[in-house]
């Protein structure tokens, strides 16, 4: 499979990716590692005019300590996060959930800030990162600004990010010693998950089970409350919106989300 | 193989220059010209094979600056000033890597299809974790399939390559 015809650009900075992005507006598309919009462009999904390639801006992967929070710029790989050390001290769910994504060679090329910017629900680290409570910096011709996560998926594909702005910086606040636990259930190694949750603390999120990455609020409350893992873990699907599709049905979305938040939880209480 | 120029047809050509088993290519393409193609049109490199084509079963395997990617989802233009390895450039001096020779010795392959992308998968597994044990192996392989479903062998060759080079 051959992608539609494109003129490929290759920027040498933030900056000239944010120009180019601004002279050829909604016909371009940025390209990180490829991983999720390459596939999209083979199957004639997508088919931007131009593409503009992010790969030079190597000042952009990175991952630091910044006090308070451990900042990992948008170019970092995965392979990257699953093996730096900083993050397997302060931030052990972002490392180990890194580890999870697709297979090694997907893990050498995609990247964090272009799964997050693609907003696949079905990705894991948009839900790991919401249960991280992460900032997104973005970054446009009028200059940079911050997004809570929360204020970022907003359906499928879609997010707060402006046409031409680019994603330069995540932001995660290190984890007050609470227990974290990552689960994902799949058919076969390397596909998506047909669920998944995050658990940081009291903050439980899902993975496929709405156009968004999703916070099992129920569950945080009852959490909040006092329920056990097991009680808390019956109110997983509420207020989510799970597809039916020809991995599974929606009802079976639901069973698996509880599940799945019960094992969670008792393995991030078993780490707190 | 005479010319280190080569060319494809496009209205709009990016050049590209790779260095593909330490040799130097440079080379007009077509924007949307993938890795696999570039190796296996342009190169004249068809060791490296086209599978799925879907990033899944890991046929088209290539190191890319000594790391395992899949071919098939890279641009020739984002690999541009990179180094390409594929599996005939891993021999020296006609003498076969230990993970090829171990393949062989171990009868790591029926078809031989899956064969150059398990070997390049190994490669970089084995680089990074030089002993690992037969559970980091499968899961190291996760992006790689055989049809044939021969895996126990090609996870014998993978341990025994380890040991060779231990």
């Amino acid at each position: 499979m051959i992608p539609s015809s494109f003129t490929y650009k290759r920027a040498g900075s933030a900056e000239e990716a944010c120009d180019l992005a601004a002279e050829y507006g909604e016909d371009a598309k940025y390209l990180a590692g490829g991983h999720s919009l390459l596939p999209l462009m083979k199957l004639r999904l997508a088919a931007p005019e131009v593409i503009i390639d992010l790969g030079g801006l190597r000042d952009l992967s990175y991952v630091t300590d910044q006090g308070s929070h451990i900042a990992i710029g948008a170019l970092t790989r995965h392979h990257d996060v699953e093996h730096s050390d900083l993050l397997a001290r302060e931030v052990p769910l972002l490392a180990h959930a890194a580890g999870q994504v697709g297979d090694p060679q997907i893990r050498h090329r995609g990247t964090i800030g272009g799964s997050v910017a693609h907003s696949d629900p079905a990705s894991d680290l948009p839900a790991v990162l919401l249960a991280l409570d992460a900032t997104l910096v973005a970054r446009g011709t009028d200059g940079a600004r911050e997004i809570p996560i929360g204020d970022f998926f907003q359906s499928l594909f879609e997010t707060a990010l402006e046409p031409g702005e680019l994603l330069t910086e995540i932001r995660v606040p290190k984890p007050a010693g609470a227990g974290w636990s990552f689960q994902k259930f799949t058919q076969r190694a390397i596909d998506w998950a047909i669920v998944g949750v995050a658990v940081q603390g009291g903050r439980v999120t899902l993975v496929n089970m709405g156009g968004t990455p999703l916070r099992a609020a129920a569950v945080e409350a009852a959490l909040a409350g006092g329920a056990s893992p097991a009680d808390a873990a019956a109110h997983a699907a509420e207020g989510t919106s799970a597809a039916s599709d020809i991995r599974a049905t929606r009802e079976y979305r639901e069973h698996l989300s509880r599940v799945l938040v019960s094992r969670a939880l008792t393995e991030a209480a078993s780490r707190a | 193989m005479d010319s280190d120029h080569r060319g494809t047809e496009s209205e709009q050509p990016v050049k590209v220059d790779l260095t593909v088993n330490g040799q130097q290519i440079t080379a007009d393409v077509e924007d949307r010209l993938l890795l696999v193609h570039f190796l296996r049109d342009v190169a004249d490199l068809t060791a490296t094979n086209v599978g799925c084509d879907t990033t899944s079963c890991g046929a088209c395997t290539v190191l890319l600056d000594g790391e395992s990617v899949k071919s098939c989802t890279v641009l020739a233009a984002q690999a541009s000033g990179h180094e390409v390895t594929t599996v005939e450039g891993l021999a020296s001096d006609g003498i076969m890597h230990p993970v090829q020779r171990a393949f062989h010795e171990q009868h790591g392959l029926q078809c031989g299809f899956c064969t150059p992308g398990m070997v390049m998968a190994i490669v970089s597994l084995l680089k990074e974790n030089p002993h690992p044990t037969e559970e980091q192996v499968r899961i190291g392989l996760e992006g790689n399939l055989c049809r044939c479903t021969g895996y126990h062998n090609i996870v014998r060759a993978a341990l025994a390559a380890a040991e060779v080079s231990s």
